[in-house]
């Protein structure tokens, strides 16, 4: 039976859809004000009133990337013609970009990014490698005590960072792993490593086990039925559990601290221990940021449909 | 013929048997989480029971049950319990009234309306301790965007003590009141439209339908959300670390890290975590019950 919506019913819905409209600017205010403090004059990041509207810039990912001295005397006409666009601008702030043997010297961001990247996509790789065998296993045989293994390998999920990293430090100092990719990748991957077996659990109930059985019957063995059938049928749920963690990896925070701190040392711990006394400079500190929060947005997107099964751990689907 | 029967007999000799692509597949991730979770917290077992610095060389001493006495009789420690349960409590609730109202606002159709939940959903995706650190920014008493906007002039949301607490929940009530929101709707859209229609016609008041129709259907998946929010809050670092230093804000796992990574008291700290991981773990069961409950439905 369709109800034929009132009047009343209608102006409701549209006051609703006008809430909701209102509620997701405030929702995203804070992260327009990381994305457009990253494009802002270093004057106008912190200025007062709050600036909204600005000439966009790019000196803060010049910053960025670069070790810069402050300038002694201001820069000779000819020197500053000849310089290419970007040192210009470090010119304009008046500063110079240090450089030893003609090399341009690189700040410590781009090092601190790729090691996350390193960390979040081995870890990633390793987690879901394991998680997908072990989902299958318990998705497809009788394992004994099956809840209580399940509950086990769920709860390790559940520890606290810091109760997991005293006794690990400790190992980790023992053996030198502290501050090592290594170190950090075992950690995550140990992190990751119940979730994707919980998520792809999830997905591996999904596929019929029909499919397999055809294959049996076809004289396939079984891990042939596993690699050609039943592998090919979860690549969406694969491709899902593995952006999750590489996110959950790219945003870990607690671990990377106590157990990094410079050679391996991930963006989240590096970005805010930028923030020194004195003056700080947002508008670098933004540009690193965006950056670094770029990838999440994208993936978020990516992963929409898959999101409420993610957060609950496979438990709830749409 | 001849061909693809020699080959099906060639695969089935060289197949693994079920049995050992279970262990095959099983064991190594059981291996790995008992070798670097389970053996780590039985070491750490050990130490709670010694009076270790990892500071110096000096060997670790049994102490018996002193570190746990000590901390239990600890003002101090009390406080950081104190402090952690207010900051779930402050948080969690906001979650749930600003998540379950959004839902309840979404929960219609309109265009975009997958495009604007997905942007709803962008905070709770994004690293704690990088945005935390923007809000610090967002707050700042002098020059920040929000007084300006609230028009509060000078208003001290982090260095006052007694703000600072309600100002790390408000952000983490923006991080995850998505959460809430996200599962709260996927309770509603299985709220079946013939229960509204039949008290619609029993001329029930829309507040009688919430409360009678929506809320018990929506219950359990809520419940889970506050179940999942809580033990989060319980273990929260990143944010509070980042945004404040103040004694008001500083949660046990705060606690815990300036216990074992500041001051050194290896086999103190070791103790108090066994402290809180009792509490995360009787959290964890009662998740797991109830994620199992609704997994039958």
């Amino acid at each position: 039976m369709a109800m034929v919506a009132s009047p009343g019913k209608r102006i409701r819905n549209r006051l609703a859809i006008a809430a909701v409209l209102v509620v997701t600017l405030i929702f995203l205010a804070p992260i327009y004000w990381i994305g457009s403090t990253a494009f802002k004059p270093r004057d106008q990041a912190t200025s007062v009133p709050p600036t909204v509207f600005f000439t966009p810039e790019t000196t803060a990912f010049v910053k960025l990337f670069t070790k810069r001295v402050q300038l002694r005397q201001p820069v000779e006409p000819e020197t500053y013609a000849a310089a290419p666009w970007w040192e210009q601008r470090i010119f304009d702030g008046g500063e110079r970009v240090l450089r030893v043997k003609g090399e341009v010297q690189l700040s410590a961001y781009p090092s601190r990014f790729m090691n996350s990247l390193i960390v979040a996509i081995t870890s990633t790789v390793l987690a879901v490698g394991m998680g997908t065998l072990t989902a299958y296993g318990f998705s497809r045989f009788r394992v004994p005590a099956e809840n209580d293994w399940l509950f086990f390998i769920l709860s390790t999920r559940m520890l606290p960072p810091v109760v997991v990293a005293i006794p690990m430090f400790l190992m980790y100092r023992a053996i030198g792993l502290t501050d090592s990719h290594l170190g950090l990748i075992i950690l995550y991957t140990a992190f990751n490593l119940s979730f994707s077996v919980w998520l792809m659990k999830g997905f591996m109930d999904e596929i019929p086990k029909e499919y397999e059985e055809a294959a049996l019957v076809d004289g396939y063995t079984r891990m042939q039925a596993f690699w050609k059938i039943v592998l090919p049928e979860a690549v969406t749920g694969i491709a899902a559990t593995a952006v999750f963690c590489f996110i959950i990896a790219w945003n870990e925070y607690a671990f990377a601290l106590i157990m990094t701190n410079r050679r391996a040392q991930t963006a989240p711990p590096f970005i805010p221990a930028q923030v020194g006394s004195g003056l700080t400079d947002w508008t670098t500190i933004a540009a690193g940021t965006f950056l670094f929060l770029l990838p999440v947005a994208i993936f978020t997107f990516a992963l929409r449909h898959h999101l409420l099964r993610g957060v609950t751990f496979g438990a709830i689907r749409k | 013929m001849l061909a693809r029967l020699d080959t099906r007999s060639r695969a089935a000799a060289q197949g693994w048997s079920d049995l050992a692509i279970r262990n095959a597949f099983i064991i190594p991730t059981i291996a790995f989480l008992i070798i670097f979770n389970v053996f780590p917290l039985i070491y750490s077992l050990g130490y709670s029971f010694t009076d270790f610095r990892a500071s110096v060389s000096e060997p670790a001493r049994f102490v018996g049950l002193r570190n746990y006495r000590e901390l239990l009789s600890d003002p101090n420690v009390w406080r950081n319990f104190t402090v952690t349960a207010k900051y779930v409590i402050v948080s969690v609730t906001g979650q749930v009234v600003v998540g379950f109202g959004l839902a309840m606002l979404l929960n219609r159709t309109f265009p975009m309306k997958g495009f604007v939940t997905t942007l709803l959903l962008l905070p709770m995706m994004m690293s704690m301790a990088v945005v935390g650190l923007f809000w610090k920014l967002l707050y700042d008493p002098s020059w920040g965007p929000i007084n300006y906007a609230l028009g509060l002039g000078s208003f001290d949301w982090l260095s006052n003590p007694n703000h600072a607490l309600y100002a790390v929940a408000i952000t983490d009530i923006w991080m995850w009141a998505p959460f809430v929101m996200l599962l709260s709707l996927a309770g509603l859209s299985a709220v079946p439209q013939h229960l509204y229609e039949a008290a619609a016609i029993d001329r029930a008041s829309g507040w009688y339908s919430f409360t009678r129709i929506t809320l018990p259907l929506v219950a359990p998946i809520l419940l889970i959300a506050i179940i999942f929010r809580t033990m989060e809050a319980f273990k929260t670092f990143d944010l509070a670390y980042i945004m404040s230093g103040q004694p008001t804000t500083e949660t046990i796992s705060i606690r815990l890290y300036k216990m074992a990574f500041q001051e050194w008291q290896t086999g103190r700290s070791s103790a108090l975590a066994y402290i809180v991981l009792i509490v995360v773990v009787a959290i964890t069961n009662i998740y797991v019950k109830y994620l199992n409950k609704v997994k039958e439905r």
